[in-house]
């Protein structure tokens, strides 16, 4: 149901907007006028919405303003780029955030803490593109050992292109992704450590150390256990952010996905793809959250189990 | 022979401006077999005292002194040791079973867990053992119940898995922490029994940490009575309750609300001469005295109201009928009480009283008005000013921000808006002064107040608009019980002096049996009972009152 | 405790904040450099040695200076100049006044509109509540990069071009306010809900104080402290919103550039050599942007009454 609402909300607007104004300014009014007409933009904006979302679901999604190419082939020729560096960002981000974020919690005082955390704090103040420079000019101009833009290359399997199968293609992906997901990790490492301490300071942790379980037992098990629990939205949440941020580490090492293309479409006003992107994120984002409830619903027994407050 | 020898051990909080002496050289020991009571008020230390045994006192507290000596051994001198002893020969509970249990956990692998630490025995043996546990705390159905999660028992259900927890390990020493005060009256007892019957059975050296003196009565063979850190008197519980020696046992004994007869007012007794003498009611002057007429000054019809319970999907129509059609009558001047236990409906008919609900259906009549049907806001102000309330909790019924005087003045203006500056402060310092607090509290903010201070201007507060009906939704339950029976006192002399009506709501019945002339029993939103106080504990007629007096501990119990 | 202090400095000193202040290293540091910073924007005319945007200064024979401490560098030029001959120190000090002003303006926008929202929302429930939630709830899912973007995207659409580059900061700080405003709605919220059920509250109901003195007497000042916390991280992502789309290219225009922008130019020397036109801007940035995540940072462990 949210799909729909956001979905169309979002689109709406696109299909509301003037559209005229970019189909370069020396044409003259008579031919704008005929474009508009085949554009269909002259039809009650119910129609044209419906018209849109049934494209939309069939994959057409028009033809883009400045590429002239259809969207949909654009979009499919992207997608798999965008999608591995955003997997193995969020892999790396999820893997070391929570890691680092668990040791820290558990072990508040310890200089190694502390290291960690200023660290953390200084990737969140550094902006994506910055890092992602730096470790350009770091690795591939100086070092000379990793690339500095592109892909590499890539083997096609189906529809699907992938990088990760040959050397040189995960070369390629390792500056991005890092890049990618440092921003993430450190939001993660200082949720995990909140969740941590929080966790530490309950009653049940409390009564367990009464009943002689030990340190460890109590830190991995138990407070482990409760820790990841809001751990899992963010994780639904960050991918989506990843998918975001992808737009900047790709323009920064002209990595051919989806959000360079993005970014192009919004400095042309190409409405198209502009919309079309957004149709696929919020697809995204949708199956996100729905993989996310359903992962609460396995992990959460207050939630999978109703209680029964009158029995007992 | 002692199982349990504290021999002077201190408890030291050092705090950023200061040391807090939370425990000072406390001397006392337990039996096998016997209960020893430890009671006192907030801040007395018998908390402390308790997670000091097993060392789980938070930072930054320390032990600075004293030994702990267990069967003849100094378990603290070797601090890693502790954990040898906690769970396996000291058990400890604590008040809350909602908290202490982790929730993602069955109890069945938390009972595991627990056995599988200290013992050495196998799953399948651990689980028949845990499972035999379950049986013996009164857990019916244990088998299935094993893999049950904790959410799915009930408050008295959980605290029973609490204590299987404690004590599956065969602790020699069990430590309750206020175990059944988060608890209702009829749940409560059942605990208490259980914890007297295992005592018995096991021969445990035990010692419960309460500040109910009821609970003490019925429960204890030994008492020690704690203040500020300090083992003010300790001996066995008859000696203790019928012949205090210390003045500070003497006066906390007299707080507590008799259950076996109404008293007029609590003996307070201090060091300071001033305690017995009636309250400067200063605002008596600017008070409109109405002279009290038999009218009734509430009337209740068929007041129902239902709330919706959407939990996890906003389609689910759960309705909870928290008010089912009650009905009664409050007499201008009169004292009336409303009994029950939580969940009963008694906050809500007080909030419907003082339109901070709508009820579903039924009327609400003041003074012969039917203040329920007015909608329009001018109106509903004329009486707004003529009923108040005060709150349960001291610590969130004032705003933190504002300073006492500005609290007190926000009703005065609204209702008065053309009183002048000096008029305003006169009138602040006299209700000030009528609740007890000095003048020099206005310029101050509410935390730096106690909590029973706390109350008096929540009081000032609510006398500001001179009302001529006082809601009063559980007042003291918070609050420590000599600095109730101070409060109670107050609210008695003000009523009188002030000719207020009075809606008394509490669950605490010795206490509803002191201050009130009439009383309502409830439960579950229907009204079981309404009939005047000594009637009610004399011969009550409902099965419910009965069972509610039957079951509420008695501190006179112990002359039985 | 005769011994108070009541005056309002007095205050200030006796209280816990102060003291966490006092005795931490970093807040402290942290506050200094920004003040440093502040001050310089803001007098930015009378301190940068030059003024880059007077065509009449630039020469381009000093273009592609290195910073002074370097082998070709001029002392007259600190940390070198770019392409056009400009003074890196001088372009740094006016990016960073507008890269300050869009953040400050931009959180600000989000503070209102997000807590004037959420503090309703928290307060009147129903219906109202249920809308603005939802919305916050499907912002929140859309990250605020791409907000931003979206926004600006369609202002490019609508509005004409020459127009656009005179109101592109306008769009801008609006772009970045309606990206964070969520973030405000639901912590106002969630403290508004606490505080709601607080007994105070009710005590003022049933005086009959009208529902938005309550609001703003009773309810605002007391969730001011998580807002503040979450203000004072939203400014760091408020300025590294900015000049991450002035780097992409569609923040501010070219003639007032931010530290983005100068990055973005600055990257493409990067390889030739001239590695100064981008590392100062960069590195400003992030003096900038750790200096409030720190402050920030300290405040969220001073003001959180759990975590001690």
């Amino acid at each position: 149901m949210l799909v729909v609402a956001f979905v169309s909300f979002s689109l709406f607007t696109f299909v509301g907007d003037p559209v005229h104004n970019m189909v370069g300014q020396e044409t003259s009014d008579e031919e704008r006028g005929e474009i508009r007409e085949t554009l269909g933009l002259n039809d009650p904006i119910p129609v044209q919405f419906i018209r849109f979302v049934s494209n939309a679901s069939r994959g057409n999604f028009g033809i883009s303003y400045q590429l002239r190419r259809p969207v949909s082939e654009l979009i499919a020729e992207r997608l798999p780029a965008t999608l591995e560096l955003v997997f193995i960002s969020s892999l790396i981000a999820l893997v070391f955030g929570t890691l680092l974020g668990v040791y820290t919690g558990i072990n508040r005082k310890s200089f190694v803490s502390d290291i960690i955390l200023a660290v953390s704090l200084l990737g969140v103040s550094l902006p994506t593109f910055v890092i992602g420079i730096l470790f350009i000019y770091l690795f591939a101009v100086i070092l000379g050992i990793l690339p500095s833009f592109g892909r590499g290359d890539v083997i096609e399997i189906g529809f699907w292109t992938t990088g990760l199968l040959t050397i040189s293609g995960l070369k390629a992906i390792i500056l991005p992704s890092v890049t990618l997901s440092l921003f993430q990790m450190t939001y993660i490492i200082r949720l995990v450590r909140a969740e941590m301490m929080e966790i530490l300071q309950t009653d049940y942790i409390k009564f367990a150390r009464a009943r002689g379980i030990s340190e460890k037992s109590i830190q991995y098990k138990h407070a482990l256990k409760n820790g990841l629990i809001p751990v899992i939205t963010i994780a639904g949440i960050n991918i989506g952010t990843l998918v975001a941020f992808s737009i900047i580490t790709e323009t920064v090492f002209q990595w051919p996905g989806m959000g360079f293309l993005f970014i192009q479409a919004v400095k042309f006003v190409d409405i198209p793809i502009m919309s079309a992107y957004l149709v696929f994120i919020a697809f995204i984002f949708v199956m996100i959250n729905f993989i996310v409830d359903i992962l609460y619903y396995f992990i959460d027994p207050r939630i999978r189990v109703k209680s029964e407050s009158a029995n007992g | 022979m002692s199982f349990l020898k504290i021999d002077n051990l201190s408890v030291n909080y050092r705090m950023r401006k200061e040391t807090i002496y939370a425990v000072k050289n406390i001397n006392f020991d337990v039996k096998k077999g016997e209960i020893l009571g430890l009671v006192g008020e907030s801040g007395s230390g018998k908390s402390t005292l308790g997670n000091a045994i097993i060392n789980l006192i938070d930072e930054p507290g320390k032990i600075s002194n004293g030994k702990i000596i267990l069967d003849g051994v100094n378990i603290h001198e070797k601090p890693e040791d502790i954990l040898k002893y906690r769970g396996k020969k000291i058990g400890l509970i604590f008040q809350d079973p909602q908290t202490s249990l982790n929730p993602l956990l069955t109890i069945g692998e938390q009972l595991i867990e627990t056995i599988q630490t200290h013992l050495d025995l196998d799953f399948k043996e651990s689980k028949s053992r845990a499972i035999n546990l379950l049986q013996e705390v009164g857990i019916k159905d244990s088998e299935n119940r094993f893999d049950n999660y904790p959410h799915q028992f009930s408050g008295g259900m959980r605290q029973r898995v609490v204590i299987s927890l404690a004590l599956c390990c065969e602790p020699e020493l069990l430590i309750a922490d206020e175990p059944t005060t988060a608890l209702d009256v009829s749940i409560q007892s059942q605990i208490l029994e259980l914890i007297k019957t295992l005592t018995k059975e096991r021969n445990l050296a035990v010692i419960l940490i309460t500040h109910d003196m009821g609970v003490i009565s019925e429960t204890a063979d030994r008492v020690g009575v704690m203040k500020n850190g300090d083992l003010v008197e300790i001996g066995s519980t008859k000696e203790i309750l019928t012949n205090p020696k210390e003045i500070y046992t003497k006066s906390l004994i007299s707080s507590v609300p008799p259950t076996n007869k109404k008293i007029s007012r609590f003996k307070i007794i201090e060091k300071k001469e001033n305690s017995n003498k009636s309250i400067n009611i200063k605002i008596l002057d600017r008070w409109n005295k109405k002279k009290l007429t038999e009218q009734n000054l509430i009337e209740i019809k068929n007041l129902k109201k239902t709330f919706q319970e959407g939990m996890f999907t906003e389609t689910s129509k759960n309705t909870v009928m928290a008010v089912d059609d009650v009905s009664f009558n409050i007499k201008e001047g009169e004292s009336f009480g409303l009994v029950g236990e939580s969940g009963s409906g008694k906050s809500t008919i007080a909030k419907m009283i003082v339109n901070l609900f709508k009820p579903s259906s039924g009327d609400i009549f003041f003074d012969n008005v039917c203040i329920t049907k007015i909608k329009k806001n001018k109106e509903m102000m004329t009486f707004r000013k003529q009923i108040q309330m005060i709150f349960q909790d001291p610590y969130s019924s004032l705003n933190g921000r504002l300073k006492v005087k500005d609290i007190i003045a926000e009703p005065i203006k609204l209702h008065n808006p053309t009183i002048t500056n000096d008029d305003l402060d006169d009138y602040i310092n006299d209700l000030l002064e009528s609740v007890e607090l000095s003048k020099k509290s206005s310029i101050r903010y509410p935390h730096e107040f106690s909590g029973g201070q706390r109350q008096r201007i929540s009081i000032a507060r609510a006398l500001a608009t001179q009302p001529r009906l006082l809601v009063c939704d559980e007042p003291t339950s918070a609050l420590d019980v000599s600095i109730q029976a101070q409060i109670l006192n107050l609210l008695k002399d003000l009523q009188e002096q002030l000719n207020l009506t009075i809606l008394f709501i509490s669950h605490d019945l010795p206490v509803v049996r002191q201050m009130c002339d009439r009383i309502g029993v409830l439960r579950n939103g229907k009204l079981c009972e309404v009939s005047d106080t000594e009637k009610l504990f004399l011969e009550p007629k409902h099965e419910y009152s009965k069972e509610l007096l039957h079951l509420m501990p008695k501190i006179e119990s112990i002359y039985n | 405790m005769d011994n108070q202090n009541f005056s309002f400095i007095g205050k200030i000193r006796d209280s816990n904040i102060y003291f966490a202040f006092t005795k931490s290293p970093t807040a402290i540091i942290s506050t200094i450099i920004l003040m440093i910073i502040f001050f310089c924007s803001f007098f930015v005319e009378l301190i940068a040695p030059y003024n880059p945007f007077d065509p009449s200064s630039l020469d381009l024979m000093e273009a592609f200076t290195p910073p002074s401490w370097s082998k070709d560098g001029m002392s007259k030029f600190l940390l070198g100049t770019d392409g056009q001959g400009r003074d890196m120190l001088s372009t740094i000090l006016y990016g960073s006044r507008i890269s300050l002003i869009v953040g400050f303006a931009a959180i600000l926008f989000s503070l209102i509109l997000g807590v004037s929202l959420g503090l309703t929302a928290g307060y009147f429930g129903g219906k109202y509540e249920m809308i603005v939630m939802r919305i916050t709830d499907v912002q929140l899912t859309v990250p605020s990069i791409l907000m931003a973007l979206l926004i600006d995207g369609i202002a490019r659409g609508v509005i004409s071009k020459e127009l656009h580059n005179e109101m592109a900061i306008y769009v801008l700080i609006f772009a970045i306010g309606i990206s964070e405003w969520p973030q405000f709605a639901r912590v106002s919220r969630a403290a508004t809900l606490v505080e709601k059920n607080k007994d105070y509250i009710s005590a003022s109901t049933i005086i009959g104080v009208p529902n938005i003195k309550i609001m703003f007497k009773h309810i605002l000042p007391n969730i001011l402290r998580p807002i503040l916390v979450i203000g004072t991280i939203g400014l760091a992502l408020a300025i590294i919103a900015e000049s991450t789309l002035s780097f992409l290219g569609v923040g501010v225009p070219p003639t007032t550039p931010s530290l983005g922008t100068l990055i973005r130019i600055g990257n493409d020397f990067l390889f030739s050599g001239e590695w100064w036109i981008t590392f100062f801007p960069a590195i400003f940035l992030v003096i900038l942007a750790f200096s409030i995540n720190l402050l920030g940072d300290w405040m969220r462990d001073t003001l959180n009454p759990k975590l001690n």
